[in-house]
């Protein structure tokens, strides 16, 4: 009860606030050029959403191989995935995105802007993901390993019975942040042409002569996606929670 | 069984552990207690007996039987072994009842439904009934290590090796557990116990080891190092002991 009236105090506020600052600028707001596009804003949004999940699947698996191979017993596996991790975590995506597209995707004939621009986001964010993982895993207290070993438990097992399924807690949070920053960056894609939802907005402000009003829509179909995934990853949470 | 170290060295860095730890014990040892003050090497040597560690140097032999160094062969002879520590170290994302299954069926390759059924006979018989499908941090220090003691002897290990078992309970708990360790020496259960609990050890083991700074000191019947314990550091060390108790 007193939560709920909160959460309608703090709403309220924020509304205001909002009201408050846009009203304060003279801006002839037209709203009419968002809903003539709105199927291609759809569109943008359906892109948007597909393409960060392809590339949520591929940063998560290049993400644990990674910390797979900074934990290797092999020191130039460890040194290789460790140059990796701090390079592409080092540099802009936005760099990335254009040598990779215009020179590496190039160089090896790939003509598919949506097969780079998927692949070298699921990169990007998988080199944070391997350090997430990594903090994780090493966050298993040495004891639990030596219980693994006790029982009889290989390595294989130990990862797999052991360390994953008490790591994977401890990764959510930091996961699940680093998934909804994918979802956001996936919208400097357009620099390579691909015309998920940013791109369209653009498209759709400049057809008609609105600068800004594709904006905000833009922004709730962001929240859309990412609120409820934040709600989902407390939830997991909450399931895999344990006392130590 | 009979035990068997011939100059057993383990460093963990610059520290030896274990400093050319040699002992036999005789032929018929079924309850070896390892004693000794903290930092002595108790915990190692106890680790080494049951190829969780394998030495730098020396070997060791069980039954005249000289155990592998290579990791193959060492995972190979700790699966034929039960482990229990001091911090009970279950697994804390599983409920009781799983700690002991899971190793049963993916380490031993034992159907779900006869790994289950073991489970819950030695939970039972360890006084856990109605704590089967609670996890670790439900359970109370006494009832975690008697999970704990549950999983080690899951497999019906050779060996059982203890370390310090006791020395995180409170006295009520202390005493369910060594209830449990003594039940288990009763019935024939190899054991290797690490401990401080000496009237424990008067009680069950039948040979005592001795150790201080990474050696063995003694290595005898435990009748005669309660009685007539050879070495000074010995006597001191029992005499502290019992000083309050």
């Amino acid at each position: 009860m007193r939560r709920t009236l909160y959460v309608l105090g703090l709403f309220a506020l924020a509304t205001a606030a909002f009201y408050a600052v846009f009203s304060a600028v003279a801006y002839p707001w037209n709203w009419s050029g968002v809903w003539k596009y709105r199927q291609q804003f759809g569109y943008g949004w359906l892109m948007t959403m597909g393409l960060s999940l392809v590339a949520m699947v591929v940063s998560i698996t290049f993400g644990f191989l990674l910390m797979l191979g900074r934990r290797a017993p092999w020191l130039p596996v460890q040194m290789g995935c460790g140059s990796v991790v701090e390079l592409v975590r080092g540099s802009p995506l936005l760099v990335q995105l254009l040598i990779g597209h215009y020179i590496i995707a190039q160089a090896l004939n790939i003509d598919q802007p949506l097969f780079t621009g998927v692949i070298l986001l699921g990169c990007f964010e998988g080199a944070y993901l391997a350090e997430i993982f990594r903090g994780a895993v090493e966050s298993i207290s040495a004891s639990q390993l030596e219980a693994a070993r006790a029982v009889g438990f290989g390595k294989v097992q130990t990862y797999r019975f052991v360390i994953i399924p008490q790591a994977l807690r401890r990764a959510l949070p930091g996961t699940t942040g680093q998934l909804v920053s994918l979802i956001k960056d996936s919208s400097l894609l357009s620099v390579i042409g691909i015309e998920e939802l940013v791109q369209k907005v653009k498209i759709m402000n400049a057809a008609s002569f609105a600068p800004l009003e594709g904006y905000l829509p833009l922004v709730v179909a962001y929240l859309v996606v990412t609120l409820p995934l934040s709600y989902l990853a407390r939830r997991l949470e909450g399931r895999f929670a344990y006392e130590t | 069984m009979k035990l068997e170290t011939h100059a057993v060295t383990k460093r963990f860095g610059a520290h030896a552990a274990l400093d050319g730890a040699s002992f036999t014990t005789g032929e018929e040892a079924h309850v070896v207690a390892l004693l000794g003050p903290s930092g002595g090497g108790k915990s190692t040597l106890l680790r080494v007996l049951g190829s969780l560690l394998v030495p730098d140097d020396g070997h060791v032999s069980i039954d005249a039987r000289t155990l592998p160094h290579e990791e193959d062969g060492a995972l190979k002879e700790r699966r034929g072994n039960g482990f229990v520590f001091q911090g009970y170290n279950l697994f804390p994302h599983l409920t009781a009842l799983q700690n002991i299954t899971l190793p049963l069926r993916e380490v031993h390759g034992m159907a779900e439904t006869q790994a289950t059924q073991r489970a819950l006979e030695l939970l039972h018989r360890l006084g856990l009934a109605g704590h089967e499908h609670k996890k670790s941090g439900q359970l109370s220090g006494g009832q975690q290590q008697r999970a704990a003691i549950a999983r080690a002897l899951a497999p019906k290990p050779r060996l059982l090796l203890l370390d310090e078992p006791t020395s995180a309970l409170d006295p009520v708990m202390t005493g369910e557990v060594l209830d449990v360790i003594r039940e288990l020496a009763e019935a024939g259960q190899n054991i290797i116990l690490a401990t401080h609990e000496i009237s424990f050890a008067r009680k069950v083991a039948d040979w005592v080891v001795f150790l201080a700074a990474g050696k063995v000191q003694e290595s005898s019947p435990a009748v005669d190092f309660f009685t007539r314990p050879q070495t000074e550091l010995a006597q001191r060390y029992l005499e502290g002991l019992s000083k309050y108790r």
